[in-house]
């Protein structure tokens, strides 16, 4: 019935559908394998892309060639940059979603992607000879070969659905669990662990009285999140903001003795960054009011998701309450929110292009990660579909630093820390933030992902256009002179003290107070310099001229532990010779098999005294 | 047992005491073969059978021929500095009986040590941490009690624990501005503006006091310099030598005979101060004599103190007073010291009466050593021994400095940043780049410059 392929993906998330169109796009004869074909790129949770420091991680998805990008833009109801009033490192790009057309569009473009086949069915073990996977079992007993495969089951592993007392067995709301492949993970020798997440409850659009809560709209020039040009959706939809009260918290607690969270049926461990309403309110008893954030599902459904409010208590608990919130006094409910319980396999079990370091050409990708987010498991899935394509090959890994892009700093997180809780991208993650925006990802990542073979000549050609162009405008800028008579009169508009003496034109706009589109309205001769050069190119130039001491500084700062990055660790090192290393960085070090030095001053319990030692006889 | 260190596969033989001549040297050996080593070649007991610390006699000869007569301490691993086996071989301090030992130690199994290998042994087997092992370069160095203390202090560990106390607070700080940052579109709240500043203010507050301890630290490590200045023949030379009790500066009768500087280092009450005798400040037509006096500026402008020493017999109110604001071009005010020099050959009351109005004056004679106590007691004062004496900290090492100011530099930027419209995101690179240059010193962040910064200070064989 099957061909050997070189690739199969079992799942059809985010994760999955990035690493099965990244591997086909390389040429890899691809199977993406799915229990069910009509939920592919499914938005488990809420309607919606990016945010801050996922946003980036989408951009540079987008950069080497990813579609997650592309299906955003494509169905985006509303766009907003978050963080505008904050410098470029902050810019966030974030979307609302039309649930239904994000999935079509996903199948659409795969559909559309050579050397990539599609099977419904659930993967319930892995081939394997001698330490190399060599392919899948499915529940109706097929045995499929391929030279590698990704693993990206998401919340499904053995999943459960706890609402108040109520538990069932589940991958999402009316899918059924995956089983089996856990065992059989385990009995090949991987540890797994139980994490949890939520979801609230979707209600009625048509029950909800906007008016009295407050209007927030996009962006009225969106920006988006792929680098190429084509056609924006223009029909937008609002998001409205209104907040729990003292009452809702009341009528809450009265369900903690039946909540699943409370009475230690759930013993997976839940994301501390995206809470549920009941953990709220319990952690933070001094605050009388939480947001909720109304998200519409689509241009063409009454549905809409309540962000802030994911609950797993009783579901005429969160009725109660829901209906106590202002505006959803006559709230209809479609479904109550609930709790889900998965199997994850801790990350420190891989390697740092997402191999298990178990089993040759097994690639893990996504929540099977302990990960939670779509752009984090869309940037696994990415990474993952590349390198079993390159290992397949016996083509060169491809790693990315911490310093080239947020996916280096996700995937060395995971695999050097692990993580108990399900990890989610922050800015703050990242060492060098400012230098990883969601303005240049295209200038970090594209060649990168060109020389593989990934991204398109389109893409290189715009970016180089981009770089060049940019760097001009800059070179004007530090060039020209401007007279006091010229400017004055438009610097004291701006708030800005006059210039007594000529100065130069790069020192003006390196001021807060200026921005590059004024100046260039304002003087003729800047004006006729950039004249017909797109915005993209015009903001470029004036986060160079604003920021530029920043990256410098912050470059230095990459350049000075650029050496303990180099400095590679044989995975095979014999860490019991050294005396002096204490034990627990010895037994860590011995687990995780750090690739560099760098990697190694990361781990957590290893200290930077064991890091001296280490280096001393590095450098022997 | 003890797991073997690949660091101790070799054993490694040095001098551990000063090269050049003494009456005893002390040649130490460290590794698993140190005490067999030293056996082989040592006449005497059985080294291999005596306990940890324990002192023996005996001969170390070659082919039968005695060397030297020795001392051997044994020190079983781990209670060894470098928690390897040890031998400190104490010896009669000939070139040749050093050389010859050494040698003999080479021949029989062990090579020599390169510079810094034994604090590396003692770091890498656990026994020092990093700014230990710096403390204990100083340590070696150290030529003063003042010096010593120091160095102590920093051996122990309290001069990198107050630095990790007042990290933490910073990292405290960047915590919540990175919560801002990355929870701004969640409601949470913002990190209050007026309390971080005043957070940022006490903690330079702490570094800049580090910081200006430097010279003193310095001062402590390498000498207080002190410039002794005044007409020619007015007796500096004299001074320096009642101080020094040998006649190394030339004294004579002649204007103008001390051209260049000259240096003396005399210990006073534990401190180290460098003497800098210069040539006389008067106007002079000898082009020699000029560059003379333009050096003596310089070494003015370098010093801790300037001891103006005059005669009052030829020295008027008026000319002493100019004299003193020509050295306040130079220097501060506060570290002049005027000096009125042959006592032996005047009245005190009546000289006290002829500069009414000057302050802070001594009235001494270097010749007949009046009042000189009196003199280093006012050195010492004005050298702010007595901080030394209460428990604060000083920092003495230029790496340590050098991470402070930058450190200090990135806080003011951050200030600097929080008066304009700029986003948090600047403000957490620059608390995190205060956090690196602090991290540098209390050894919270290791690298490669900072290895060799330590482990090459040290003479070979430390």
């Amino acid at each position: 019935m099957f061909t050997e392929y070189d690739i199969i993906v079992v799942g059809a998330g985010h994760a999955g559908c990035e690493a099965a169109a990244a591997a086909a796009n390389l040429g890899s004869k691809v199977l993406l394998i799915t229990m069910n074909m009509q939920t592919i790129a499914q938005m488990s949770c809420n309607p919606a892309m990016g945010g801050v420091a996922k946003g980036q991680i989408v951009r540079e998805i987008d950069a080497m060639g990813g579609y997650s990008g592309i299906v955003s833009d494509k169905t985006t109801i509303q766009f907003r940059m978050l963080n505008r009033s904050k410098g470029p490192a902050m810019w966030s790009p974030r979307a609302q979603n039309d649930r239904y057309k994000f999935h079509e569009e996903w199948r659409y473009m795969l559909e559309n992607t050579p050397n990539l086949d599609f099977f419904q069915d659930m993967v319930s073990g892995l081939l394997v000879n001698g330490n190399t996977v060599c392919g899948v079992k499915t529940s109706l007993g097929l045995e499929i070969k391929s030279k590698a495969v990704v693993l990206t089951n998401g919340t499904f592993l053995n999943g459960t659905i706890h609402i108040g007392e109520k538990r069932f067995g589940g991958g999402r709301m009316g899918e059924k669990g995956a089983t089996g492949l856990t065992e059989n993970l385990v009995e090949l020798g991987f540890e797994a662990g139980r994490m949890k997440t939520g979801t609230p409850p979707r209600i009625d659009g048509r029950s909800i009285n906007y008016s009295i809560m407050e209007e927030q709209q996009g962006d009225e020039n969106p920006s988006r999140f792929s680098y190429l040009d084509f056609e924006l959706p223009t029909e937008k939809r609002s998001c409205y903001i209104t907040y729990t009260s003292p009452e809702v918290h009341d009528i809450l607690k009265e369900g903690f003795d039946r909540s699943p969270m409370f009475t230690g049926r759930i013993k997976g461990l839940g994301p501390r960054y995206c809470p549920s309403i009941e953990d709220k309110i319990n952690r933070f008893a001094e605050r009388d009011r939480h947001q909720i954030f109304v998200e519409p599902e689509g241009w063409n459904t009454v549905e809409v998701y309540v962000n802030g409010f994911s609950t797993s208590l009783p579901e005429d608990v969160q009725y109660k309450a829901l209906t106590k919130i202002q505006g959803f006094e006559n709230a209809k409910f479609f479904r109550p929110g609930y709790a889900i319980e998965y199997d994850f396999f801790p990350p420190t079990q891989l390697n740092t292009t997402l191999e298990t370091k178990l089993i040759s050409n097994l690639f893990f990708a996504g929540q099977i990660n302990g990960t939670t987010g779509y752009e984090e498991a869309a940037a696994q899935g990415f990474m993952a579909g590349i390198n079993a394509h390159q290992k397949v090959n016996e083509l060169h890994e491809f790693v990315l630093s911490r310093s080239e892009a947020y996916i280096g700093v996700l995937i060395d997180d995971l695999v050097t820390k692990g993580t108990d809780e399900p990890y989610r991208m922050f800015t703050s993650r990242a060492e060098h933030r400012l230098l990883l925006r969601q303005d240049n990802a295209d200038i970090r990542l594209t060649k990168l992902s060109h020389d593989l073979g990934l991204a398109s000549a389109e893409r290189l050609q715009k970016v180089e256009e981009k770089i060049r162009r940019s760097d001009e405008i800059v070179k004007f800028m530090k060039g020209k002179t401007v007279e006091p008579t010229e400017i004055n009169s438009f610097l004291e508009q701006n708030g800005t003290s006059q210039i007594p003496q000529n100065t130069k034109l790069f020192n003006l706009l390196a001021r807060p107070q200026i921005n590059l589109n004024d100046l260039i309205t304002a003087y003729q001769p800047l004006k006729d310099f950039v004249n017909g050069t797109g915005q993209e190119i015009i903001e470029q130039s004036e986060i160079k001229v604003k920021y530029e001491s920043y990256f410098e500084k912050e470059l230095e700062m990459v350049s000075k532990l650029q050496r303990m990055e180099d400095q590679n660790i044989n995975p095979e090192f014999n860490y019991d010779t050294l005396v002096s290393l204490s034990k627990e960085s010895r037994e860590k070090l011995k687990k995780i098999k750090p690739r560099t030095l760098g990697q190694a001053s990361r781990i957590s319990g290893v200290s930077p005294a064991d890091i001296s030692v280490l280096m001393i006889h590095l450098s022997k | 047992m003890l797991p073997v260190s690949p660091y101790a596969e070799d054993t490694i033989v040095a001098l551990a005491t000063p090269a050049g001549t003494g009456a005893i040297a002390v040649i130490r050996l460290s590794g698993p073969e140190a005490i067999k080593i030293c056996n082989k070649v040592f006449f005497g007991k059985d080294l291999e059978k005596q306990a940890s610390h324990t002192v023996h006699f005996g001969t170390i000869r070659e082919n039968d021929v005695i060397i030297d007569e020795v001392l051997a301490t044994v020190f079983i691993a781990p209670s060894s500095y470098t928690r390897e086996n040890s031998v400190e071989v104490s010896c009669h301090a000939s070139p040749y009986i050093i050389q010859k030992l050494i040698n003999l130690f080479i021949k029989n199994g062990a090579r020599t040590a390169k510079p810094g290998e034994f604090t590396l042994r003692a770091f890498l087997n656990g026994q020092l941490d990093l700014s230990q092992a710096e403390a204990v370069a100083d340590l070696i160095a150290s030529r003063t009690e003042a010096s010593h203390n120091m160095a102590l202090k920093q051996l122990r560990g309290g001069f990198s624990n107050e630095l990790k106390a007042l990290r933490q607070q910073l990292i405290d700080f960047a915590a919540l501005i990175e919560l801002e940052l990355d929870f701004a579109e969640e409601d949470v709240e913002f990190a209050n503006r007026p309390q971080l500043k005043a957070l940022i203010g006490s903690i330079q507050s702490v570094i800049r006091k580090l910081i200006s301890s430097f010279d003193l630290g310095n001062a402590i490590k390498n000498g207080i310099p002190v410039v002794i200045s005044g007409k020619p023949n007015v007796g500096k030379s004299t001074l320096l030598n009642a101080l020094l009790n040998e006649d190394r500066a030339i004294v004579s009768e002649i204007a103008g005979t001390t051209r260049d500087t000259i240096e003396d280092e005399i210990n006073i009450g534990g401190i180290n101060f460098r003497f800098i005798d210069t040539a006389g400040i008067r106007e002079t037509s000898d082009k020699i004599e000029a560059i003379g006096v333009e050096k003596a500026y310089e070494k003015i402008r370098q010093s801790a103190l300037v001891i103006y020493l005059f005669d009052p017999e030829e020295t008027s109110a008026t000319e002493l007073k100019a004299i003193v604001d020509e050295l306040s071009a130079h220097t501060s005010t506060d570290s002049i010291l005027l000096v009125a020099n042959k006592l032996d050959k005047g009245n005190e009351a009546e000289w006290k009466k002829r500069y009414e109005g000057l302050n802070g004056m001594l009235f001494i004679s270097a010749k007949d050593r009046i009042h000189l106590d009196l003199f280093t007691e006012t050195l010492l004062q004005k050298a702010h021994a007595d901080q030394l004496n209460n428990d604060e900290t000083v920092i003495s090492n230029v790496r340590h400095l050098e991470a402070l100011q930058k450190t200090n530099e990135a806080l003011d930027d951050t200030l600097r940043l929080m008066e304009q419209p700029f986003g948090g995101e600047l403000l957490a690179f620059e608390i995190k780049r205060a956090l690196h240059h602090l991290g540098e010193i209390t050894g919270d962040i290791s690298n490669e410059d900072l290895l060799d910064s330590i482990f090459t200070r040290f003479c070979i064989g430390k």
